[in-house]
């Protein structure tokens, strides 16, 4: 950890990440966001096209911001197993899975992506801090627990070229990684760890650096990546491909519990839509009591995927049934340019969005050159995700 | 293995026994797992020198619960009180002193000893305003709170509108102010003020000008003695003999006592306490488990994190816990002479603490983990009405000393014979012969206690008594019902509410939840 960021991090009010150089350089929009204390762009040229060039070529995203931590000792698993719902003993080394944790009460903390290095080392990937809770988590077992966002630079290299694109660059062995497989490979020399993972629901494939060698590999991919149609992509294009995805994220879908500061704000994996994540059977984890306690009385709220009639997305939109009792909100919504839908993901309190599922509207409002047009669109709950190519499993990918 | 018990209780000190002996009344099976050869814990008479004995931790009784006695009927078991209404004679210099016996001052000016009078009336229904909920479990807050919750701190918060308009005002404006403000509003002798603050903060990190040292200082009053509150007993053949009727009564009443069974961990089976295993391997199966251990030796130690969950664990870890206090003994070879005072007056409870600067700076070395320079103290020499203790023509002195911090940077190993020496030099400031007398002397430290009477941190309390530590917040939210998060597992000790003394409430409480929520 440089000694900059420790003592002197007020000086620097938001952070370059190590490949700001480049991104600084493609941003025409000049159009940044906020992460983490870092700035990353929001868009580089053209949101519309950035999304395009994520279903249909190759992008580039700068995950560098991305909250890390390394998980290591003799309990590394028991660790993890005591933070996270799922059961990591079934988590091999060389894997990646998909975790959420909670806080006493069963309400989600947050979710991010357990890394599985070796027997007795873990990384998890997160959107928030967590220090403290996880050295609370700590207390007992023989483990070491240590931030590492700053030694770790990523990208996330997305789309149907993306695997084509990388053996290009000579990776042996990357069209037989399955998704959620990480392992290391040398780039021009540098030590650089891909796993077959990401935000976008499409295949595509993220890449760990040391911070020192994050500018060659990012000049190599973009070289190589010429004729894969590769584009690098700011945070709004992402964030469309993530609701297409169905996936959700801490801060717009749900409250993370520790910045709830009304207790019936937070949110339980039941009520997330992510009872697949809980496993009862591998003894105790941090809110399993809650959770159980929950899934005996019945949660209070579901998150579902919406198809809203007409073309205007919703975000935020409250949602109605028989246009008169309140009973849910939209999270997050777009209209879908692959699926040629309005599409939103939405937070309804039970029954409604779970056995109450018709007669629901949602009330959407539309400016028209300063002029509100108030609609009340009809909308229906269906599965999620609503785009998932077979490219995002397939193994070895095809070469697009 | 041995099994088949409702209640395996960790701990035979005074709340164990007394749980036990609610429980086994109550018809459950019942065993008592104590680590040391005796029952007793930290009240308890000990052996510090061939043929002389002293209460080893706690030395004079407060508070020990009215229908605790009734209920077990110590006095039939042998409870026999060599006084029960202990004068306090703050000590100053040069023979000066001050006698406070209930609300009667001597020593000090008409207007003190009036004022003295009023204020000790006034704490006294503050403080019997508080007593229901001694016995009560207490509510529990939030969203989980129940109709018994709603109703018991409606009870709480009647008892205090019970009290008048304008004695309602005083109560909420000096329930969570410092001793020394209180003090120095109606008092010009210092001795008195010294007196009266040192009550407030004996046993606790605080100072006299520390937020809330009233309340602990109504906390003290809420006990009683012979049916009278505020009062202070001296029990005859030292504490040991408190316990050591309670421990007849749980065994009449048909609990199984062993001694020398150390529990090392609470047994966890589908999320439940199941029983515990003791050291050397043995597993002692109960159907529940109750506590008598600090709260932080039974949730980080006997149980482990791993069962809990983080925020709970948290919020345990970050308990305060750290004693303050030491105690000394010594054997004398005759009887002490303090300067100034007469026999009746010797067999009371003597209090160093001339003023209120000075057991305030005394405090200041404590916040720096230093032992205080000039130490507070609050001695008796209790074979004066009890020959039991002590040869023939021989006495005990037992005296409880502050500051004395339990993580003391220069650590105890080093330190303490200098602070015993302190200690001494202190008294002979008031008793200037006795030096001479000196057979034998013991000094148990915070660290000592600690190992001991196997109380983390050392603390009298098994936590402090805070503010943010008492009532529903004791120990910590999510115990504060003697319940825990672990199906199964109670707390009966001091950490729980009402906390410490020798007083037997956490006990019975605790009792009654296990008898309320574990079917037989």
């Amino acid at each position: 950890m440089p000694l900059d960021v420790r003592q002197d991090h007020y000086k620097t009010r938001l952070r370059g990440t190590p490949f700001h150089e480049r991104t600084a350089a493609l941003n025409l929009n000049n159009d940044w966001q906020r992460w983490a204390g870092y700035t990353v762009p929001n868009s580089y040229f053209n949101v519309e096209l950035e999304y395009f060039a994520i279903r249909n070529a190759a992008t580039l995203y700068d995950v560098s911001p991305m909250i890390k931590y390394r998980i290591s000792g003799a309990e590394a698993e028991a660790f993890c197993n005591r933070l996270v719902t799922r059961d990591v003993s079934k988590l091999k080394p060389g894997r990646v899975s998909y975790v959420v944790w909670c806080n006493d009460a069963g309400h989600v903390l947050d979710d991010g992506t357990l890394f599985r290095l070796g027997e007795r080392e873990f990384r998890l990937c997160s959107q928030e801090r967590h220090l403290d809770w996880l050295l609370d988590c700590a207390l007992g077992f023989d483990v070491a627990v240590e931030e590492v966002t700053w030694d770790i630079a990523g990208l996330a290299l997305q789309g149907p070229t993306s695997c084509a694109l990388l053996r290009r660059l000579g990776l042996d062995g990357i069209a037989e990684l399955r998704p959620f497989d990480h392992r290391d490979f040398a780039l021009d020399g540098h030590e650089v760890m891909i796993s077959r993972t990401g935000f976008t629901g499409d295949l595509g494939y993220e890449l760990w650096m040391d911070p020192e060698v994050a500018l060659p590999v990012w000049d190599r991919l973009f070289e190589a990546g010429q004729l894969h149609g590769l584009r690098p992509v700011g945070s709004a294009a992402l964030d469309l491909a993530r609701i297409e995805a169905g996936f959700i994220m801490t801060g717009a879908d749900f409250v993370p519990a520790s910045h709830a500061l009304r207790h019936t704000r937070g949110r339980s994996p039941f009520e997330l839509g992510l009872d697949w994540l809980v496993d009862f059977g591998k003894g105790h984890f941090n809110g399993r009591r809650a959770l159980l306690e929950e899934k005996e009385k019945g949660s209070q709220y579901c998150l579902v995927g919406l198809d809203i009639q007409g073309n205007k997305a919703a975000p935020h939109a409250l949602i109605y049934e028989a246009q008169s009792v309140e009973v849910g909100q939209v999270t997050s919504a777009m209209w879908s340019p692959t699926c040629k839908k309005n599409i939103a993901l939405a937070s309804f309190r039970r029954p409604y969005g779970d056995s109450i599922r018709n007669d629901l509207w949602v009330e959407i409002y539309v400016l028209k050159e300063l002029k509100w047009d108030k609609l009340m669109a009809r909308c229906k709950v269906v599965d999620r995700p609503f785009f998932t190519p077979e490219r995002r499993r397939a193994t070895p990918p095809g070469d697009y | 293995m041995s099994g088949g018990y409702d209640v395996a209780i960790i701990g035979g000190g005074h709340n164990g026994l007394v749980c036990a002996a609610y429980l086994a009344k109550a018809g459950r099976k019942v065993v008592v797992l104590e680590t040391a050869k005796e029952t007793g814990g930290a009240a308890k008479t000990e052996a510090f020198a061939p043929g002389f004995k002293v209460s080893s931790g706690a030395h004079l009784l407060y508070q020990l619960h009215p229908k605790v006695i009734a209920d077990l009927a110590l006095e039939t078991q042998g409870l026999k009180l060599v006084a029960d209404d202990l004068a306090t004679v703050a000590l100053g210099r040069d023979g000066e002193h001050v006698t406070l016996r209930g609300g009667a001052a001597e020593g000090v000016s008409p207007e003190d000893a009036k004022a003295y009078e009023e204020l000790y009336a006034r704490l006294l229904r503050f403080a019997a305003a508080l007593r229901p909920m001694l016995s009560q479990v207490p509510p529990r807050l939030g969203e989980a709170m129940g109709l018994n919750d709603k109703f018991a701190l409606a009870k709480l918060g009647w008892a205090i509108r019970k009290l008048g308009r304008a004695e309602m005002r005083e109560f909420l404006r000096i329930v969570l102010m410092n001793v020394a403000d209180l003090a120095e509003e109606r008092f010009e002798s210092d001795l008195l003020k010294g007196a009266l603050s040192f009550d407030a903060v004996l046993g606790c990190h605080l100072g006299p000008r520390s937020p809330t040292s009233v309340l602990t200082l109504l906390y003290r009053l809420a006990g009683e003695a012979s049916g009278r509150q505020g009062r202070i007993a001296l029990p005859a053949g030292g504490m040991g003999s408190v316990t050591d009727a309670l421990r007849r009564a749980a065994e009449t009443a048909g609990a199984e006592i062993r001694t020398g069974a150390a529990v090392t961990s609470i047994l966890v089976e589908e999320d439940r306490a199941v029983g515990v295993t003791l050291d050397g391997g043995e597993a002692v199966r109960a159907r529940c488990v109750v506590s008598n251990a600090d709260p932080k030796s039974t949730f980080l130690c006997l149980l482990g994190p791993r069962h809990l969950d983080a925020g709970f664990v948290r919020r345990v870890h970050n308990l305060r816990n750290r004693g303050n206090a030491a105690k000394l003994h010594l054997a004398l070879d005759g009887r002490p002479e303090f300067t100034g005072l007469n026999e009746a007056e010797l067999r009371g409870r003597l209090v160093i603490a001339p003023s209120i600067m000075e057991v305030e700076e005394a405090f200041n070395a404590a916040k720096y983990g230093e032992a205080s320079p000039e130490p507070a103290m609050e001695i008796v020499i209790p074979s004066l009405g009890d020959p039991s203790l002590a040869p023939e023509g021989k006495h005990v002195l037992s005296a409880i000393a502050i500051y004395a911090p339990y993580a003391l940077k220069a650590g105890w190993d080093t330190a303490k014979e200098d602070f015993k020496s302190r200690l001494i030099d202190r008294l002979c400031g008031y008793a200037p012969k006795l030096k001479e007398q000196i057979v034998a002397a013991e000094l148990l430290t915070p660290a000592d206690l600690e190992k001991r009477f196997g109380m983390a941190g050392g603390h009298w309390h098994h936590g402090e008594l805070a503010a943010d530590q008492l009532l529903m917040n004791r120990p910590v939210p999510g115990a504060q019902q003697y319940t825990t998060p672990l199906p199964g597992l109670y707390l009966c000790g001091a950490g729980a509410h009402p906390g410490g003394g020798v007083m037997g409430a956490a006990g019975m409480n605790a009792a009654r939840q296990v008898i309320a929520r574990e079917k037989r």
